[in-house]
């Protein structure tokens, strides 16, 4: 088995108790929450933090729908998020994307905020909220704010969390006539992702009204490509539009070479996956499954 | 050999052959396995690897100094130390030497630098990071078609006046009769393949705890070990050790595939760390360790060519082979052989003539090379001629299917030697493809894949494409005959030997050590088959060299083969004997009496007679015997077996590829074997499905590739992907029985068999559906798009 350095281990009790820790152990320690990336990297001695502070006991854990958003607590595993009635219902999106996160062990313990705040240039959940243009909230002793989620993510493993600060909470806004989808191309069940698209799209008397575009593992910044959702905003969904948007999404990513394949695959990628999700959540908008 | 109906015991089970459990499973399943990490000694020190971060480096020098001060660390050993024990370097399973711990240079990224031991793992992986190693980095050889460029680095410096990076050349066939064949040939195909280098990867990573009695002298090894005995001799043999000393025992073991057949540094780490502590010392490496620097497999770059008339009779084949070694030659495979069983690439069709040539290079990359269920490379082997096959059939417009049956080798040709000199014992393949091809609903198939196509051509893009690729395969296991094949000069004959107690319960020592197979079950039904003692009452006992009789090990499917004969000759030795008590105690001739269900009874007088328990209790009895018979019902003997067995099949893979994204989904496999009468028909189904889920996995997934500067791009199973059930389709298995003429059961061993032959039949389907004549493996979702824009990427160097 693979050993970490040493490091020391406190349960947070509160939100208020986490952020304490935060300030009083300073800048080396952690939050650990399902630890499905935090301690990886720890045992490969790629992390070292000082301290970890555990959050699992936090109240933090919920799907629910409040003034006119869906609300999603930071430490919702993902497996709670695939199985939400309350998502689903709103956004087809959210169970495409997590039934495709790992494996259902890991599902089971990894949570939403964990994967925001990982901010791997492969996650998907950072490109789903991206696409939705979902809201961060944020907590520290000097109390809460919010963050966009397109400018949450700085670059990658970097994030607007300050220190002292805890993620608490991402709000997504509930869209009338919107359909969503999520495309993604894997080597195998659970690897990350070679690249995906995750797309929403509202109609209004057959024209496109809104639209987001997510994208991850391409290089695009902030996991979204607002070229081609501009290209896309009140025009009719046509195939040709689609097509368009597409292209324009391919030409937004900046995809690096590596072991998942080549730059140039990743590119028409980006172009097919955009395609396909926009053609499903186009449907789901106009009343198909 | 027809199938008879067996009786069944007390506890269900089949009193010889048939389906039953696995004796081992009711521990397995409940957490009582017992591997070499739970090994817990009293006093015990752990000990762990400092590694090579690079692949070609001068060491400087190494400071331990910072790693000794630690409070925990007991020892730091170092090539140095190593140096004055003799040890430094060691001879190679391929009479090669290779480095326990780096002296002069380090040449590969993971190779091992120094041993930490200290009184917890934790505190040994904390001192490695308090050695400083200075190291002048050296450029590397990578590709392995560049190892034997002039000025290429050389690798080997630690060899006398070694001035490139050849290892070996080797051949085999008739150069001259194949180039006379290939000139009269219509139709001539070659195409360049590469078998990417794998990785076994089982669940278990390789460890060791090792004693030292300074009192006794005695030294005890627990250790993953797929060869005990082999180990113990070289042990001795290498360290001057004397091997009446040495103990190596092997409890359960989580896979092996190969990869636990040699001697890794670790192991003698471990030895040395407790002669100089005189503690127990454990080593146990993790899963990068393991990946980066343990036994991988295959790295052959072939070059073959096919020639047939233009009526599709194939003529000859040919193949040239680099095959990439690493920085030290260490396959392990019968000495004969430095290719291994490469040469019976000639697989399962007639032919006039076939050569072959295989040139062994160094790189700066890990040992090894015959690992991952291959049969000493007949995956290889299997692989080329089955593609090649296809590659001839996409030239010709020929169904690949037509041109097998046209082609394999006829019932009546059997025993057939081979071109290259390999002599089949029995097979009848057509009827096997046949089966295969009737449980697919091959024309079906083919008639469903000719609608999609034409659906495409109209302009309906909403299906994926289709693929159906086949491979036929014949695979030679059970190694082997001692006047031809020995590993470092021991020969590889098995030695077993049954005790039957008074009560008519049995033990059974074998020299195989089970690494999953299910050897408590299989043999005990050997045994339960020969004698009629039902299999719940023999204990098969393995892997403690203390404990068991000689023999080579588990590996290239040669425990049923080899272990098996040697299982079913000792226990027909034991019937004979007890043929002789029973007589005694019937008072009558041993010639009166006939075997039946497990009892001696009086021909024509069925109701006189001994069952064997009877005749267990007798020969430990008072009963008088015969003069110059001795008393007890126990047997040895030693198995070398005449010849290898030629299992065989025939497979089908259908699988549907999305052309926009490269993804392939495996839709239907099909696989019909042929390994001869089955000992336990569930246990060959499950060696079955797992070599299966291995070639869906190489032909998908699976590669260990390299950077420019050598580094492993394949060190953790986020990056050296293993296949899921997800990617894994229902099985369609199906069976021919073709027994062996000379094994003693008939049986052919079966462990490697889908291993072998299935990668070709993934490959050839997907290639099928594409419409691609070639791409290399793994046909991940980025090499097929890339091989549909006709541009395929090398799959062993790093992907830009």
């Amino acid at each position: 088995m693979q050993i970490p350095p040493p490091f020391e281990y406190e349960r947070a009790t509160s939100i208020d108790h986490a952020i304490a820790l935060l300030d009083r152990l300073g800048p080396e320690a952690r939050l650990v929450a399902g630890g499905h990336s935090l301690l990886p990297m720890m045992k490969l001695r790629l992390a070292r933090p000082e301290h970890l502070i555990d959050i699992n006991d936090l109240d933090m854990a919920y799907v629910r729908v409040e003034g006119g958003e869906i609300r999603i607590g930071a430490m919702t595993r993902h497996r709670e998020l695939l199985e939400s009635a309350v998502a689903a219902e709103h956004y087809a999106i959210f169970g495409e994307a997590e039934r495709v996160i790992a494996d259902p062990i890991v599902r089971n313990r990894g949570t939403v905020g964990g994967s925001l705040c990982q901010a791997d240039p492969s996650e998907d959940l950072s490109a789903v909220m991206s696409a939705l243009g979902a809201t961060v909230v944020l907590r520290s002793k000097n109390g809460e704010r919010t963050v966009a989620a397109r400018e949450f993510h700085l670059g990658p493993y970097e994030t607007a969390v300050q220190p002292g600060e805890i993620v608490t909470e991402i709000r997504v806004p509930i869209r009338n006539r919107t359909g969503s989808a999520y495309q993604k191309v894997e080597r195998r069940a659970g690897d990350w992702a070679i690249a995906a698209s995750g797309v929403f799209v509202s109609l209004d008397a057959g024209t496109i009204s809104d639209c987001g575009i997510g994208l991850t593992a391409v290089g695009v910044e902030h996991f979204c490509a607002p070229a081609a959702e501009d290209a896309l905003r009140g025009q009719a969904p046509t195939e040709a539009n689609i097509v368009a948007a597409a292209q324009l999404a391919a030409d937004a990513s900046n995809p690096s070479s590596d072991q998942r394949g080549p730059a140039d695959y990743k590119r028409h990628l980006a172009n097919e996956l955009t395609a396909r999700a926009l053609r499903r959540a186009i449907a789901r908008a106009q009343g198909g499954s | 050999m027809t199938v008879t109906e067996v009786p069944t015991s007390a506890g269900g089970n089949p009193i010889g052959f048939g389906r039953m459990l696995r004796k081992e499973d009711a521990r397995f399943l409940r957490g009582q396995g017992h591997y070499i990490d739970d090994m817990d000694m009293p006093g015990m020190l752990h000990g762990a690897i400092l590694r090579s971060p690079v692949a070609h480096a001068y060491i400087k020098s190494i400071d331990t100094s910072a790693a000794e001060a630690h409070p925990k660390v007991k020892a730091v050993i170092t090539g140095a130390t190593l140096e004055t024990l003799g040890l430094a370097w060691v001879p190679t399973l391929s009479y090669d030497t290779a480095a326990v711990l780096a002296t002069d240079k380090v040449r590969f990224q993971g190779q091992e630098v120094a041993f930490v031991i200290a009184e917890d793992k934790y505190s040994a992986r904390d001192a490695l990071e308090l050695i400083d190693v200075e190291y002048e980095i050296l450029p590397p050889v990578v590709d392995a078609k560049k190892a034997l460029d002039p000025g290429a680095p050389v690798i080997r410096t630690d060899k006398e006046g070694k001035t490139d990076n050849h290892i070996f050349d080797w051949e085999a066939g008739d150069e001259a009769k194949c180039d006379a064949a290939f000139a009269k040939a219509d139709v001539i195909v070659s195409q360049d393949m590469l078998y990417p280098r794998v990785h076994p990867s089982p669940m278990e990573t390789c460890g060791a705890v090792a004693l030292m009695d300074k009192v006794t002298g005695q030294l005890t090894i627990w250790c993953t070990s797929q060869a005990p005995h082999a180990h113990r001799t070289i042990y001795a043999l290498v360290a001057g050790l004397p091997e009446q000393k040495i103990r190596v025992v092997t409890n359960d073991i989580g896979g092996g595939f190969g990869n636990k057949v040699g001697i890794y540094s670790g192991y003698v780490l471990a030895i040395v760390g407790s002669i100089v502590t005189g503690k127990p010392v454990k080593w146990v490496e993790d899963r990068s360790e393991h990946l980066m620097s343990t036994a991988f497999a295959r790295d052959y770059h072939m070059h073959g060519e096919i020639a047939a008339t233009k009526e599709g009779k194939i003529l000859g084949v040919r193949v040239n082979v680099l095959a990439d070694h690493g920085c030290f030659n260490g396959t392990a495979q019968p000495t004969k052989f430095p290719a291994g069983f490469f040469h019976i690439f000639t697989g399962s069709y007639d032919y006039e003539a076939a050569h072959c040539k295989v040139t062994g290079v160094y790189t700066n990359k890990a040992p090894g090379g015959v690992a991952y269920a291959c049969s000493f490379r007949i995956t290889e082997a299997v692989y080329l001629v089955e593609r090649l096959v296809d590659c001839l059939a996409d030239e010709m417009k020929i169904d690949p299917a037509q041109l097998r049956l046209q082609n394999l080798l006829r019932a009546e040709q059997f025993p057939y030697t081979t071109p290259t000199g390999w002599e089949y014992d029995s097979g009848n393949y057509g009827p096997t493809l046949l089966e295969a091809m009737r449980i697919a609903g091959y024309d079906e198939l083919r008639a469903e894949q000719r609608g999609r196509r034409e659906r495409r051509a109209a302009g309906d893009t909403s299906e994926p494409l289709m693929g159906i690729g086949l491979s036929f395969f014949t695979e030679g296991v059970g190694a082997g005959p001692r006047k031809h094949m020995d590993i470092l000069g021991l020969g590889m004959a098995d030695g077993a030997e049954l005790r039957v107690h008074p009560t008519g319960k049995a033990q059974l020592r074998l020299s195989c050590i089970s690494q999953g197979q299910g050897h408590q079950t299989t043999f005990a039904q050997i045994v339960a088959q020969e004698l009629g003692i039902p299999p719940e009452d023999v204990e098969v006992i393995q892997g403690d060299t203390d404990n068991t009789p000689f023999g080579l090990g588990t590996y290239g499917s040669r425990s049923t083969p080899v272990s098996g004969g040697a299982a079913a000759i000792v226990a027909r030795r034991v019937r004979d004997k007890a043929r002789v008590v029973a007589a005694a105690a019937l008072e009558c001739s041993p010639d009166d009496l006939e075997w039946k269900l497990g009892r001696w009874q009086v021909k024509g007088d069925p109701e006189k007679g001994k069952t064997i328990q009877e005749i267990a209790m007798l020969s430990h009895s008072s009963l008088e015997l015969p003069d110059g018979v001795e008393g007890h019902l126990d047997g040895t003997c030693v198995y070398n077996p005449p010849n290898l067995t030629y299992p065989f099949g025939a497979y089908i893979c259908v699988t549907d590829v999305d052309p926009g994204t490269g993804e392939v989904k495996v839709r239907r496999f099909i696989a019909v074997d042929d390994c001869g009468p089955r000992i336990n028909p569930m246990i060959v189904e499950g060696q079955v499905h797992g070599g299966l889920a291995d070639g869906v996995g190489m032909a998908l997934m699976q590669v260990i590739a390299f950077d420019e500067e050598g580094n492993n791009l394949g060190g953790s199973f986020m990056d050296y992907l293993l296949p899921t059930s997800m990617e894994c389709p229902s099985w369609e298995l199906g069976e021919t029985i073709t027994p062996s003429p000379h094994h003693p059961l008939g049986v052919k061993g079966v462990g490697e068999s889908a291993t072998v032959g299935s990668p070709p039949a993934v490959v050839n389907s997907v290639l099928d559906a594409i419409q691609v004549r070639h791409a290399d493996m793994p046909l991940t979702p980025a090499q097929v798009w890339r091989a549909m824009q006709g541009n395929p990427f090398r799959t062993d160097l790093a992907i830009t």
